[in-house]
């Protein structure tokens, strides 16, 4: 056999990405799925995208999963892709979640609390049971929905923080660390981290949290609150002196209320971890909520001994783009680097048998 | 201060919120000699320890360092690198627990080979030579040398790190409880080869106790330490023989009575 | 490419890159820090070198890509295609033609010129992230350059197997101070840094750390003086130029252990063939 130089590699190229969009497309005598029926009806996983591909653009996300067929990691990878070459006009106000149109409101610490318990939707009591219905097509009633009273809807945390039973918010005018500008140093701030776990992998967050409540860098966690529902997006552009609003934004606010911290001169208080996420994430802010808790550790003078403690271990590795990227650039080519450990291998090999022939040879004698 | 004083500390004070781990104390040390600072645990002499070698700060007070040049240098003022470069050459530190500082994955040599590395040997025939006679000065087989420490007894793994600290003949070097966690038969072999190696290569010594057996076998001068402060000091055998200050008396009694 | 700036970033974010290349080659094997971008290429793809190479590329420049040593390989084909779309510049395979080239795991076989600058895809800029985990302890090593843990490995290498067993990205020390990670590149190539006529820059954009090595720099790979550093290709000839010197890459042609050794830098190899040369595989 003849050697040929493999050549062609872009019309290779060209041909797996035509084959990739007739995968994509499934069988054309099923109907094409819109990106508007996506951004409807699958609205979890768009959430999913925007809050990993940290970018709040509903339908750019879900041309993204579609684009992706369904992969959430890759739909994030190219919302961020593109997200990047966004100019930055301006950093928002804190969103004030204080004054959230609230969907749905629960406390696990206290019974009623002022604006009550507000169940919305939620699956948490849903029977885990295939809806065959849903499979031929199904019309859903119209729900009943009480009007929430945002006048008395004070989150919890400002309930607790009357008596000043947990830490207060430590407000702060300067701007945010922009993570998707500036290069991370360890140890890095709150702001910087909770950037980072925000745009984190669900799964990760979700591992790391899970872990920390089984024993590894627990904080003995109570969700004082989780709310979801819409914010005002606020930015003070400095030529106007004043804030506008710019939109509403739909988010899920979780507070954890964890174990406190004091001593006898310094009257304890409960600890918290924060978590926050676009859209409708439970599960993500949750996670989130159990990680920063753990992560502030150090700060809080416990021993950080736990994965999830340790910083550069959860930042550095909590990012599903960076995490796939890398895991997955072991497809490319590797040959040049294989090549010298064969040649090592062998040197190493033929070394280690001259080696027992000299000393068989010398047992001989 | 004397003009061979080799480290000299003067007020030294630090408090942990409301503990007080050091109060006013001061402290001198000459060439060659070994002094063991003594006291329960919360006394204060591990802090102490880390005070005078610089691994932590004071909040007042100041240490000095007579280097080999014959300059003082004032232990918390140096900068970072030349801070390392001594506890790298000069000066050595002995943890209770010799896996603080061996690296367990490494073979002996490599632990011992490790701080002439750091120095800038680059010869690999001459490092492993010198690990070779530094394992048997701590009567660790030669034949050791390619292997790995977790192979070792605890008390091999206190001589290995002796020889790893003492490679680069450091003229002082910190103990925190060197023979502590270890049988009573193999301490005394340890103490044993320690005296014997610090007397034969003129080391001094600040070691940290709770032992005061082990004060009496090695230390030619005792510091008492008392909630941060220093009681009582002066020759071992004064000290332990005829203590002044009733924390010392109750200490050497307690020993009496064990 | 409508839409997007010339070479893809935007001029400010080239600025900042450029102003962290400036950093890099004033400390010759520091890592700088720098705020990578989301590339429309995946982390490992070679991002950093991307960033790098947009943020160095002007309108006359003429850029050559490899992967491996080729320039057909898919993921330099990939690259190629990218700046040609997004910068419209020449593009060529010959290295003598290049005033830019882009690399992952290979330096061209033929020297390298000042009028040349060679970057490098870097995935992990740390030379001593397999020995300490930590990069906030790395950092301290490297501002204190305490490199006795990377010589505790050499030294461990050769008792156990007799010579030092790093056989790509094999760590240098870059101008006497900074320990360096030189990618991915076969031990092979190491040789070719030192003193390189050419400006060489790094970039990982994972990791968002660039670094670099200016023309006429001494770049050293660790050795001891009694097992002094030494260089492995295999020691056939290339199949098709003929070459002895030019490292190769094994091609394996058949289940029965038939292989054939062609050279890695395919340029070179043309080149050569060009010139008149052959081997075994063309003549028969």
């Amino acid at each position: 056999m003849a050697y040929v130089a493999v050549k062609g590699g872009e019309r290779a190229i060209d041909n797996a990405h035509r084959w990739m969009a007739d995968e994509r497309r499934g069988d054309q005598a099923v109907p094409e799925i819109s990106t508007a029926q996506i951004a409807e009806q699958l609205g979890r996983s768009v959430d999913r995208v925007m809050a990993e591909g940290s970018l709040y653009d509903p339908g750019l996300a879900a041309l993204a999963v579609k684009q992706a067929q369904g992969d959430l990691i890759e739909a994030a990878f190219l919302l961020r892709a593109y997200r990047t070459t966004l100019p930055r006009f301006a950093a928002t106000s804190p969103v004030e979640t204080a004054t959230m149109t609230i969907a749905r409101r629960i406390s696990a610490v206290f019974k009623d609390m002022p604006g009550g318990q507000i169940l919305g939707p939620t699956t948490d009591y849903t029977h885990r049971l295939l809806d065959f219905a849903l499979e031929a097509g199904f019309t859903p009633q119209a729900a009943e929905q009480a009007e929430p009273d945002l006048a008395a809807m004070p989150r919890i945390h400002d309930i607790l923080g009357h008596e000043g039973l947990i830490e207060a918010d430590q407000p702060s005018d300067a701007e945010p660390f922009d993570i998707t500008r500036q290069p991370l140093a360890f140890p890095a701030s709150r702001d910087a981290r909770l950037q980072s776990l925000a745009r984190g992998d669900e799964g990760f967050l979700l591992a790391m949290g899970y872990s920390t409540q089984r024993g590894w860098g627990g904080s003995h966690p109570f969700v004082g609150e989780i709310r979801v529902g819409e914010v005002a997006v606020e930015i003070e552009p400095p030529e106007l002196g004043f804030a506008i609003d710019i939109g509403d934004l739909p988010v899920t606010e979780c507070q954890m209320v964890n174990q406190f911290a004091g001593s006898r001169t310094q009257p304890p208080q409960f600890t918290r971890g924060y978590g926050l996420v676009f859209g409708h994430g439970e599960r993500k802010a949750m996670a989130m909520a159990l990680v920063d808790r753990a992560l502030r550790a150090s700060e809080l003078g416990e021993e950080a001994t736990a994965p999830a403690q340790n910083q550069e271990f959860v930042i550095y590795h909590c990012d599903n783009i960076e995490a796939t990227g890398f895991v997955e650039h072991l497809k490319l080519p590797h040959y040049v680097d294989f090549q010298s450990e064969l040649e090592t291998i062998r040197r190493m090999r033929a070394d280690a048998e001259r080696e027992m022939a000299h000393e068989s040879q010398e047992a001989a004698q | 201060m004397n003009d061979d004083t080799l480290l000299s500390a003067r007020g030294l004070n630090l408090r942990f919120g409301a503990v007080t781990a050091l109060d006013q104390v001061d402290c001198d040390l000459w060439p060659g000699e070994v002094l063991a600072i003594v006291g329960e645990s919360g006394s204060g002499k591990t802090t102490l320890l880390n005070v005078l070698s610089g691994r932590m700060a004071p909040q007042s007070g100041v240490v000095w360092y007579r280097d080999p040049n014959g300059h003082l240098v004032d232990v918390h003022a140096m900068p970072a690198p030349a801070l390392r470069a001594l506890h790298r050459s000069d000066w050595g530190f002995v943890h209770q627990n010799p896996r603080d500082n061996l690296r367990m994955g490494v073979t002996a040599g490599g632990n011992v080979g490790e701080r002439l590395m750091a120095q800038g040997s680059r010869h690999y025939g001459n490092i492993r030579a010198e690990a070779i006679a530094w394992l048997e000065q701590v009567e660790i087989d030669a034949d050791r040398v390619d292997h790995l420490p977790r192979t070792f007894s605890g008390g091999m793994l206190q001589r290995l790190q002796i020889a790893r600290t003492l490679v680069t003949h450091p003229r002082l070097v910190f103990m925190d409880e060197p023979t502590g966690g270890l049988d009573v038969s193999v301490q005394a072999r340890l103490l044993d080869l320690i005296r014997s190696l610090v007397r034969r290569l003129g080391i001094a010594v600040v070691l940290v106790t709770h032992d005061l057996a082990v004060a009496r076998l090695l230390a030619h001068r005792v510091m008492v330490m008392q909630r941060g402060v220093v009681v009582e000091s002066g020759l071992t055998d004064q000290v332990l023989d005829d203590p002044q200050h009733p924390y010392t008396q109750l200490l050497v009694s307690s020993v009496l009575s064990a | 490419m409508n839409g997007y700036n010339f070479a893809y970033l935007d001029e400010q974010t080239k600025r900042m890159i450029r102003r962290s290349l400036l950093k890099a080659v004033a400390i010759p094997g520091h890592q700088i820090p720098f705020g990578s971008r989301e590339m429309p290429l995946p982390y490992g793809w070679g991002t950093g070198g991307i960033q790098v190479t947009a943020a160095v590329l002007g309108a006359d420049d003429t850029l050559k890509v490899i992967d491996q040593g080729a320039d057909d390989t898919t993921n330099a084909v990939s690259i190629r295609r990218f700046f040609a779309r997004t910068a419209g510049v020449a593009t060529t395979t010959h290295t003598a033609e290049a005033t830019i080239i882009q690399t992952r795991h290979r330096i061209p076989e033929e020297p390298l010129r000042e009028d040349q600058i060679i970057v490098y895809q870097v995935p992990q800029p740390e030379p001593l992230s397999k020995l300490e985990p930590s990069r906030a302890e790395t950092k301290r090593m490297h501002g204190l350059s305490e490199y006795g843990l990377m010589h505790v490995k050499l030294y461990e290498d050769i008792t156990r197997y007799g010579h030092v067993s790093i056989s790509y990205d094999y760590p240098v020390m870059v101008n006497g101070r900074y320990l360096m990670a030189p990618s991915p590149i076969p031990a092979f190539d190491n040789p070719k840094m030192d003193m390189m006529p050419a400006l060489q820059l790094f970039g990982a954009g994972r990791e968002k750390r660039l670094y670099a090595v200016p023309p006429y720099t001494k770049v050293a790979s660790l050795d001891f003086d009694d097992h002094p550093f030494r260089t492995t290709r295999a020691p056939q000839v290339c199949g098709l130029c003929g070459s002895g010197v030019s490292y190769l890459d094994e091609v394996v042609t058949d289940d029965k252990g038939g292989r054939l050794f062609v050279c890695s830098d395919t340029d070179y190899c043309e080149t050569r063939r060009a010139e008149g040369h052959a081997g075994t595989e063309l003549a028969a």
